[in-house]
């Protein structure tokens, strides 16, 4: 009783607010409210390339063992999945999603012509394109476009971050960055910025001043509506006190209120282990587990877990070779991880790369990400992937 | 209604400058256009100084490399190795300072504008200073010349064909990936070659390269010297003759003056206009100072549709603020920051591609970022505000341990932060002496601002601070750069 009357008066008190709020912001008022049983997206980039070959480890390997004697890790210290396989020992959270069945581990993803620049291959990631060709859009903001056209909802898509990602740009609609949504724009000036909006009377239009207008009235109202939400429900488990954590506590939060939000975005880097590659991934790898370890667990009590669906991804892996300063160069193709409780292929979806078929001392794509992307829009978020790939890419049967 | 000097002169120091300065600001009613336009062209018309930042330090490392490779010594030592990437990172930061301040400070601000726009056309990332800085002169010294010219430069630059994988272009191991972007984005565009022609181009590009100090190479042994088939015509070409036939393509033509269009006229381009300009382009043999002048002395770029129609870009933004105020900033880092936190960094492009510029500069965070900065360089508001990591500047180095090491990613790793501005307010403030009070808010207004709608000046008011007539007029300044019309020019 005492949650139904913290809503209502929260609920209240924005609709008042709304009350002041120019026309177009209303979209607002009227806003179907998510049931439980809605899909939702987490998206957990690990920044820098990480080492996909100590990520899933080929313990029984001797190519993989001779590239890298220094690096290798051994098979007593992996985690074993099977005769064949291990992760990371850092990962046992991710073991345990693994005996589970709540863990696919998607091997060889990448794109043809694979670039090696940090940038530009993050780039073709976050905008699904080809490496021949630069697009100015990011697919889930691709997504938004075609999900919400003509509506004012840019939180359907939220990143936990100060800074919006390539990844979360539409055409027409951007997602939004929250670090922190207790202090989303926490500045000095905000009043005047509220009054500033408040006293433009101009409907939206086609002039950029009306643009920049709407986009601001949007961040503001979101802004609201995303602290609003982020209290309904707050998350009362433990999470780890890192970035991470908070991040993922954060999403938990938004998932268990109302909100209409589908796609949580969410980093973590760097993995660009040029030198000391093993104390760097083994910090970064336990941020990792803990953070979703505590997140899985949220979900499960919560009994969202079959609703959620986290995958991880990189630029690009690593080469097959260490180098000489204790880490390994920039590679191409690389494993990716889905959780979720609803996953219909679990395990090794698919074979590990095959070390006697290297492309100059790099790993061959078997499965173009674009795939797994538009499995994901198609089968978990029931958009339309054809349109917001502007391809058709064969559906994969994980979901 | 016509338009007033006042509104013409914005309009133009803004499109072909980087905004009037506050020096100027005595001047913007008593000059027409025309002549505003006259004496720009006037101030760009020398050859500009090569820009060196790098230190002697990094030159002796170069030499050394220099020395090693004649002595077929393979590995230079590690800490060699570490600290001229360290030292190319400072260097290229230097740079990015360095050409800001001239962007703020010179009289040249035609020619830094059209660098500026060139420098997006042929945007490059390497981490190679010396290379960069070539890069820039090529630019900087063609950015009103001959675009043939430029192409030409630009192409032979250590920093594009090492950047577009060039120096891996031989002839039994053709790479395209510089034929494609020339064709592509340098010059035709999209949709006006086929691959076969990239292949052909790519062919004739064997052999182009450049050595340690940035010089450029033609190395003949790698050279493929049979004939290759370009847009039509045949013969035993090498690259120069490929560039001469893309430049013999009235596409590229209409391409570049699209393009220019765009960025100095209005986003949505009016075909009639870009057609008469590239006609005219392409009659001149690419004369860009040509092109400049038919577009900044025609009735239409001051029409009014034109004014106040564009979304400044971040470097755009943060140039024309310290132009309209002097000041002094202890903290340039936070320039660096702001750069990359409102997706603008000088130097580090996206792609090959470029800035895509336009709507795309807004998103909520980059549009609460940019109203908060006249606040930030009034040291009012604090900078907690993390851009993303950019993993090809710091390779990994943001999360050692070593403080040596973080301490070298100055500039990429952000401290909550102040910004310390020095703002030198006296021109700007005698500026408006003899204003009446009730007129002080619109006034300011007007010449900060190209759009025709403004926030109200009431609410301006509510939050300016009263208490002496400078003080006035230094908050009201501030509030009104906060504003989503100060966006726009």
């Amino acid at each position: 009783m005492i949650i139904k009357r913290k809503e209502f008066i929260q609920i209240g008190s924005l609709a008042t607010a709304s009350i002041m709020l120019p026309k177009f912001l209303k979209a607002f008022e009227g806003q179907a409210m998510v049931p439980a049983g809605n899909k939702v997206v987490v998206i957990l980039q690990l920044s820098g390339g990480n080492d996909g070959l100590n990520t899933v480890i080929p313990i029984r390997n001797d190519i993989y063992y001779r590239s890298r004697p220094r690096l290798g890790i051994e098979k007593t210290k992996a985690l074993s999945l099977t005769d064949e396989v291990g992760l990371h020992p850092a990962l046992t959270g991710f073991k345990e999603l693994y005996d589970d069945g709540s863990l696919g581990i998607m091997n060889s993803v990448g794109y043809p012509n694979p670039d090696r620049s940090h940038f530009r291959s993050m780039d073709i990631w976050q905008t699904a394109s080809q490496s021949t060709e630069y697009v100015t859009t990011g697919w889930v903001g691709r997504y938004l476009d075609a999900q919400c056209s003509g509506c004012d909802k840019p939180t359907q898509a939220i990143e936990i971050d100060d800074v919006l990602s390539l990844a979360m740009k539409g055409q027409n609609i951007n997602g939004i960055a929250v670090k922190d949504p207790k202090r989303l724009y926490g500045t000095a000036n905000e009043k005047f910025f509220r009054d500033v909006l408040k006293n433009h009377k101009n409907e939206a239009g086609e002039k950029p001043v009306d643009y920049l207008y709407k986009t601001m009235a949007q961040t503001l109202s979101s802004a609201d509506y995303i602290f609003q939400q982020s209290k309904l429900h707050p998350s009362s488990a433990e999470y780890p006190k890192t970035d991470l954590g908070n991040s993922m506590k954060t999403i938990a939060s938004l998932i268990f209120s109302d909100i209409n939000t589908k796609v949580y975005y969410v980093s973590l880097g760097s993995f660009d282990t040029h030198v000391n590659q093993e104390m760097q991934q083994q910090r970064l790898f336990t941020e990792m587990n803990e953070a979703v370890k505590a997140f899985v667990k949220d979900l499960k009590s919560n009994s969202r877990f079959n609703d959620v669906m986290l995958f991880t991804f990189s630029e690009f892996g690593r080469r097959v070779s260490q180098n000489a300063s204790g880490g390994t160069d920039h590679g191409t193709a690389n494993n990716m991880f889905l959780v979720s409780g609803g996953l219909k292929q679990k395990g090794l979806i698919n074979p590990l790369p095959d070390l006697n078929d290297l492309d100059e001392g790099d790993l061959k794509y078997k499965v173009d990400f674009k795939n797994v992307y538009a499995t994901i829009l198609n089968k978990w978020l029931d958009a339309d992937d054809k349109k917001i790939l502007s391809n058709k890419y064969d559906h994969l049967n994980f979901i | 209604m016509s338009l007033t000097n006042q509104v013409k002169n914005q309009h133009l120091l803004w499109r072909a400058g980087f905004g009037p300065a506050v020096e100027e600001l005595d001047d913007l009613s008593k000059f027409s256009s025309k002549q505003v336009y006259k004496g720009l062209v006037k101030a760009s018309d020398k050859k500009p100084e090569y820009i060196d930042v790098a230190d002697d330090y990094l030159k002796g490392l170069m030499l050394g490399i220099e020395e090693a490779g004649r002595q077929q010594k393979k590995e230079m030592p590690k800490e060699d190795k570490k600290m001229i990437q360290q030292k190319n990172r400072e260097g290229v930061r230097s740079l990015n300072m360095y050409w800001m301040h001239e962007m703020v400070n010179s009289s040249a601000q035609l020619r830094e504008k059209l660098s500026f726009f060139w420098h997006g056309h042929f945007a490059c990332r390497n981490l190679n200073v010396f290379y960069q800085q070539g890069l820039l002169d090529a630019i900087r010294t063609n950015a009103l010349g001959n675009f043939g010219d430029l192409l030409k430069a630009v192409s032979k630059s250590s920093a594009m064909l090492n950047f577009l994988n060039n120096q891996q272009n031989r002839k039994d191991h053709p790479n395209e990936n510089f034929a494609r972007e020339v064709m592509e984005l340098f010059t035709l565009g999209r949709g006006n070659y086929t691959e076969h022609d990239v292949k052909e181009a790519a062919r004739a590009f064997t052999g182009w390269g450049s050595n340690l100090k940035g010089e450029f190479m033609f190395r003949k042994f790698q050279h493929d010297s049979d004939s290759k088939t370009v847009l039509g015509k045949t013969g035993n070409f090498d690259g120069d003759k490929v560039l001469d036939i893309l430049l013999e393509q009235k596409q590229t033509a209409k391409f570049i003056s699209q393009k220019v269009y765009k960025f100095f006229v209005n986003e949505t381009i009016d075909t009639e206009k870009s057609d008469w300009l590239a006609d005219r382009f392409y009659k001149s043999n690419y004369d860009i100072s040509g092109l400049m002048e038919d577009i900044f002395t025609s009735d239409w770029f001051y029409d009014e549709k034109n004014i106040g129609a564009k979304i400044k870009s971040p470097v755009e933004l943060l140039v024309g603020i310290q132009r309209m105020l002097p000041m002094k900033l202890e903290n340039e880092e936070a320039l660096m920051l702001l750069q990359r936190v409102l997706g603008q960094m000088l130097f580090y492009p996206p792609n090959v591609a470029g800035w895509p510029g336009g709507k795309s500069w807004i998103d909520s965070s980059t549009l609460m970022m940019r109203m908060r900065i006249p606040l930030l360089i009034n040291d009012a508001d604090e900078m907690n505000v993390k851009p993303k990591d950019d993993d090809d500047q710091m390779m990994g180095r943001q999360n050692m341990e070593n403080k040596e090491e973080r301490k070298s990613l100055k500039g990429l790793i952000p401290r909550r932060q102040v910004i310390n501005a020095n703002i030198d307010w006296n021109l700007y403030v005698k500026n408006f002496e003899n204003t009446e009070k009730e007129k002080l808010v619109d006034s300011i207004s007007k010449i900060l601002l190209q759009t025709k709608s403004a926030v109200d000046n009431d609410l301006i008011k509510q939050y300016s601070d009263a208490g002496s007539r400078e003080s006035f007029i230094k908050t009201t300044t501030l509030q009104i750069m906060s504003t989503p019309e100060y966006q726009l020019c």
